[in-house]
């Protein structure tokens, strides 16, 4: 089996010939599972995490903590949150470790313009959301 | 209880809890072992029923050819009647019998593979739903267990650069702020850049004598020999 760099190399160049020559960086983050974070310029406050499983390759955007979800409009997010899914292209919302993300599950060979396409994805949504849900936040 | 359904007590429990122990190391061999033991079961199980299923063909080929048989030695011995050779008929009778109990134990047989087809059929049926069903199991769990692993990395990662995470809102007034200077900068250089091409124009137009400049020169240059005029008309 292929290593997640390996897997994707040379994902910063077709993410930045895609983005019209938009600087975006690869780092590996260090740990017992294959994390790299994706930097889109312009972007850097909403970093990607890819990690690879043996079953799938996920990309990951962290969107907000529980702290920061207004209390009393938790329930209403979640709901939303849930109605919205189905609508979104390529990306869904989930709930890593009392954090709301925005991720794309991708099989695990997928090709790095699989990938490249999922990020893209996953960018412009996450930064959509954001925009489109902040009256949930504090 | 269902797989999502362990994997669901799994998330509920301390995401520091979960990180480490989602895959009970154990319980994950056990899986894989019986994984294992469940495809072996299923490898032993087809062969098997490829001997059987041959052996339920080969029987009912048997049965085939037994019928007819009967048929031809009942048909000879109606033959021997008929021409009084009774002897003859009694000895083919004889054979007739044999192979009617031939054909009766191979029935049964036939019956008894047809019975063990369907045996083996089901339990391949069953351990392929069962190794199926741990795979998930364990794909889940490890997924699971990956994801948080991954999320457990990216924090210390950001602790350790001394970066924070920033709050969703502040990422998105910031990435906002960012678009608005592009744009405000685009924004400036187009204006610069018409203002310089007007400047142009307007400097093409002045050395032709037409327009603001050339315009007050002559004016100027007018009111001076006005001036001078004057002062001559007075001395």
């Amino acid at each position: 089996m292929k290593s997640l760099q390996e897997q994707i190399a040379g994902l910063d160049d077709v993410l930045s010939a895609r983005l019209g020559g938009t600087a975006v960086s690869l780092q590996p983050i260090p740990g017992s599972v294959p994390v790299i974070q994706v930097v889109i310029g312009g972007r850097e406050e909403l970093p990607i995490f890819i990690t690879a499983s043996e079953t799938q390759v996920l990309c990951i955007c962290y969107l907000w903590s529980d702290e920061e979800v207004r209390a009393d409009k938790r329930a209403e997010l979640l709901e939303t949150l849930l109605a919205l899914n189905p609508s979104i292209p390529l990306s869904a919302f989930g709930r890593i470790d009392k954090r709301f993300v925005l991720f794309g599950a991708l099989a695990s060979d997928a090709r790095v313009e699989d990938v490249a396409q999922d990020v893209i994805a996953l960018s412009d949504n996450a930064l959509d959301a954001l925009e489109a849900l902040s009256a949930y936040l504090v | 209880m269902s797989v999502i359904g362990k994997i669901l007590t799994l998330v509920r429990g301390s995401a520091r809890e979960i990180g480490e122990s989602v895959v009970d190391a154990n319980a994950t061999r056990i899986y894989e072992q019986e994984i294992v033991d469940a495809r072996n079961a299923i490898m032993k199980a087809k062969s098997e029923l490829t001997g059987v299923m041959a052996k339920e063909m080969q029987s009912a080929r048997e049965i085939e050819r037994l019928r007819k048989e009967m048929i031809r030695l009942e048909n000879l011995a109606v033959e021997a009647l008929d021409k009084g050779e009774d002897a003859l008929a009694e000895e083919v009778a004889g054979k007739v019998a044999a192979c009617e109990a031939e054909l009766e134990e191979q029935s049964r047989a036939h019956a008894n593979y047809a019975l063990q087809v369907g045996k083996l059929k089901e339990l391949i049926k069953a351990a392929e739903g069962k190794v199926r069903e741990h795979e998930r199991e364990v794909a889940m769990a490890r997924t699971t267990e990956s994801v948080y692993r991954a999320t457990r990395s990216i924090s210390d990662n950001i602790g350790a650069t001394g970066s924070k995470l920033v709050s969703a809102r502040e990422s998105l007034e910031r990435i906002k702020r960012r678009h608005e200077d592009l744009a405000d900068r685009m924004a400036a250089a187009e204006a610069l850049d018409k203002e310089t091409s007007t400047r142009g124009l307007e400097q093409r137009l002045a050395e032709a004598g037409i327009g603001g400049d050339a315009e007050r020169r002559r004016a100027t240059m007018e009111r001076i020999r006005a001036r001078q005029a004057a002062a001559h008309k007075d001395a």
